[in-house]
């Protein structure tokens, strides 16, 4: 609870038309459908890959969005910040996101 | 030698900093934020710029000329997100600001390039840089992009969050570089108070306190997003789509063979023809004697058998500057991902292999960018395989005189474009099969992780590409100018000596003939093994050898160099000759710049005897195959 209540108040100040009141569950990204929208909670990855990824902008609260994936279905582009970036599944393993039911 | 990346170099003044005056201006932000575009406008200088992220690799220094400041120095540095240090490239970057790069001082001030597209996430940049207390000066770049976009930006409430000022630019346009100049000149009065010291920053190193940090401040400045373009992900609903992403990918590669070819050649043969009536009109003028043979037999004939490939050249640098400038080769990195997965290497190792069908020694610079130490040496050492555009003109001349012009697929393919594709396909397969030995025995290492930005598509300006075009033009002139000029002369003088002998007598033809025997099993004349000696140099001055000794031989001058060589050698030999320059070494540049990226002599040796015996033996089972089954 403490978590949804820290996500609206960053939902307020980021991004637009993305409701975080109702109900979540937690993910892997890897896991997230295209198309699909989720908040980062958590990352566990070796010390410098996890670093570079953070100052990209995958931090917790950070919002990020499945776009595509490659046409081998791996490796898939998110979109974070406005910005698209591709990560192999194994990677995208080791973030552990909210995924927001529609209601 | 060949060089590809010479650029002026300026000296760093290398006094200690004085509080209040500037010699040094640092550029600074994260990659592909056009930092190069910007420092070619201030510069006036032409270091290369690209639309992928990690196109600058190593600090580059020149004067603010551009600007009327000619007397203060910009360094322009690697992209980077932060500054804790992951690749090669980055670590350049963080360790001038720091001043831990010998040789050059700290900066005395900075200038800040954001994409004003993606502030929100770019300032997160501005924390660590800022905490430097260098005065700064924060460059809003693509500004003009972002407002017709939409979006909006309260520069006065953001220099005030700040304590720096900032300044609405366009890199790309030239616009808003006044405010570097007044930036400049109020920063060199002394006694400005250093800034940064009023102005609360989130706690250093923690990415998370950056980001909340950027959030804040990019509300409280009203920041509001452009509208993400549509357009890049409308291209890439198709160039990456699952079915037509590969197909469109390789019908790319086809294009640019048969381009190449089918335009191409044409325009080669008429600027032979040039060529020719050229040297026979300059011919009578220097009489009948020694001098005319040593100028246009010799010399003439040598130089200008090079320069012919030049619009071949010429265009295949065209489509390159085509793919990095629109943004197509990160997309095209992403499709061969799991391709190079298989080997055991990063896609990311896919940008520098493409970029190599230039030229090696950027590409291998380019490696920089893999942050894994096993998985770049191992790109390094396979990087060579890779065609590139010195090879063009042994290719082009050994397909013309020994491949007819017959259409394999229709108009679509030619005969030609199809063996000079097998090349090309074959040099990429060598290179993976070596990347996969490598990567299981002396290099192995877990696989390292893949993190690639997408750029958005840009259409490449004509400047951009016209400007690529000419440098890469005066490169291949220089090179014909100096280094197979050199190389001719000689070769005209060694095949004369002593007076009176004949070519297969003369000093030339002597070295020529002692070495015969080891070549001749891949159905080489002794003529070749000449060229095969020359052009360890540099790969193209082969041709001009070729062009001098069959010009020499009293046999073969009258005819052209595609006749000569028809005249003289098997279909095998031909074809063992383009399989040897596919797999060999033969680039002092390269190995110089290994030798540098790796620095030891160890991996450079170790790449050179390894090519050149894959290339013997390769060549060798060409010709003999030829020779016994397809004859």
């Amino acid at each position: 609870m403490v978590a949804i209540a820290l996500s609206s108040f960053f939902g307020a100040e980021t991004e637009d038309d993305f409701d975080l009141s109702g109900t979540w569950k937690l993910s892997l990204l890897s896991e997230l459908p295209i198309g699909t929208t989720g908040v980062v909670e958590s990352l566990d990855l070796p010390g410098e890959i996890q670093h570079q990824l953070m100052h990209m902008g995958f931090v917790p609260e950070a919002r990020i969005t499945v776009v595509r994936r490659a046409p081998a279905g791996d490796p898939t582009v998110y979109s974070i910040d406005g910005f698209e970036v591709a990560l192999r599944r194994d990677t995208a393993q080791a973030i552990q996101v909210r995924e927001y039911q529609t209601k | 030698m060949s060089s590809c990346c010479n650029t002026e170099t300026v000296d760093l003044p290398i006094e200690p900093r004085v509080p209040g005056r500037i010699r040094t201006v640092a550029l600074v932000g994260p990659p592909n934020s056009g930092k190069s575009t910007l420092f070619n406008r201030l510069t006036g200088l032409r270091q290369k710029v690209a639309n992928y992220p990690g196109v600058t690799v190593e600090q580059r220094v020149g004067k603010l000329s551009g600007i009327d400041r000619s007397d203060l120095t910009l360094i322009d540095l690697p992209g980077i997100y932060g500054l804790d240090t992951y690749s090669e490239d980055a670590r350049v970057a963080v360790d001038v600001l720091r001043g831990e790069m010998p040789g050059t001082p700290v900066p005395d001030a900075i200038l800040l390039v954001l994409d004003s597209l993606h502030l929100r996430r770019q300032l997160m940049l501005a924390a660590p840089v800022l905490a430097l207390g260098l005065p700064t000066l924060i460059l809003l770049n693509m500004s003009d992009l972002m407002e017709a976009r939409g979006g909006h930006i309260d520069t006065l409430a953001l220099a005030k969050e700040l304590g720096v000022p900032v300044a609405k630019i366009s890199a790309t346009r030239g616009t808003g570089l006044d405010s570097i100049n007044h930036f400049l000149n109020r920063k060199a009065e002394p006694d400005t108070p250093a800034a940064a010291n009023t102005i609360e920053l989130p706690v250093l190193g923690n990415a998370r306190s950056y980001r909340q940090w950027a959030t804040g401040i990019s509300t409280r400045t009203k920041y509001k997003a452009p509208v993400s373009n549509q357009t890049t992900k409308r291209i890439d609903h198709v160039l990456l789509h699952r079915v037509w992403g590969p197909l469109i990918f390789l019908a790319v590669v086809f294009a640019v063979f048969q381009v190449v070819f089918s335009i191409g050649q044409p325009l080669s043969d008429a600027f032979s023809d040039v060529l020719n009536t050229l040297g026979d009109r300059v011919a009578p003028l220097l009489g009948h004697g020694w001098l005319e043979s040593l100028a246009i037999d010799g010399v003439w004939r040598g130089v200008a058998s090079v320069l012919v490939f030049l619009p071949q050249i010429l265009l295949l640098f065209l489509f390159i500057g085509v793919l990095e400038d629109s943004g197509y080769l990160a997309r095209a990195a992403l499709i061969a991902d799991r391709v190079m997965r298989s080997i055991g290497l990063n896609g990311k190792a896919f940008i520098p292999l493409l970029s190599a069908y230039a030229c090696a020694v950027p590409a291998i610079m380019a490696t920089r960018t893999i942050e894994n130490k096993r998985d770049r040496f191992a790109t390094i050492l396979v990087t060579p395989f890779m065609t590139c555009s010195a090879r063009l003109p042994i290719y082009m001349l050994m397909i013309a005189a020994f491949i007819p012009n017959k259409p394999l697929l229709g108009d679509l393919l030619g005969m030609r474009a199809a063996v000079m594709m097998s090349l090309y396909v074959l040099g990429f397969l060598a290179a993976l099969g070596t990347a996969r030995l490598l990567k299981s025995s002396i290099l192995k290492a877990s696989s390292a992780p893949f993190i690639l930005e997408l750029p958005q598509y840009r259409l490449p300006t004509v400047r951009s590409l016209g400007l690529r075009l000419m440098d890469r033009g005066k490169v291949f002139m220089r090179q014909a100018g100096t280094v197979i000029l050199a190389v001719t002369l000689v070769l005209w003088i060694l095949s004369h000596v002593p007076f009176h002998a004949t070519l297969d007598t003369s000093f030339i033809g002597r070295l020529g003939h002692f070495i015969e025997p080891a070549i001749r099993p891949l159905g080489f004349n002794w003529k070749i093994g000449i060229g095969l000696l020359t052009s360890v140099a540099a790969r193209e001055v082969i041709v001009g050898t070729l062009g001098t000794l069959y010009g020499a031989d009293p046999a073969t001058q009258s005819l052209g160099l595609q006749a000569a060589l028809r005249h003289d050698l098997t279909l095998g030999g031909a074809m063992a000759l383009v399989i040897f320059f596919a797999f060999a070494l033969q680039c002092t540049s390269t190995l110089a710049i290994v030798r540098r990226e790796t620095n030891s002599w160890k991996w450079p040796a170790l790449q050179f005897v390894y090519m050149g015996c894959l290339a013997y033996v390769a060549s060798l089972a060409t010709n003999q195959i030829i020779l016994h089954f397809i004859r």
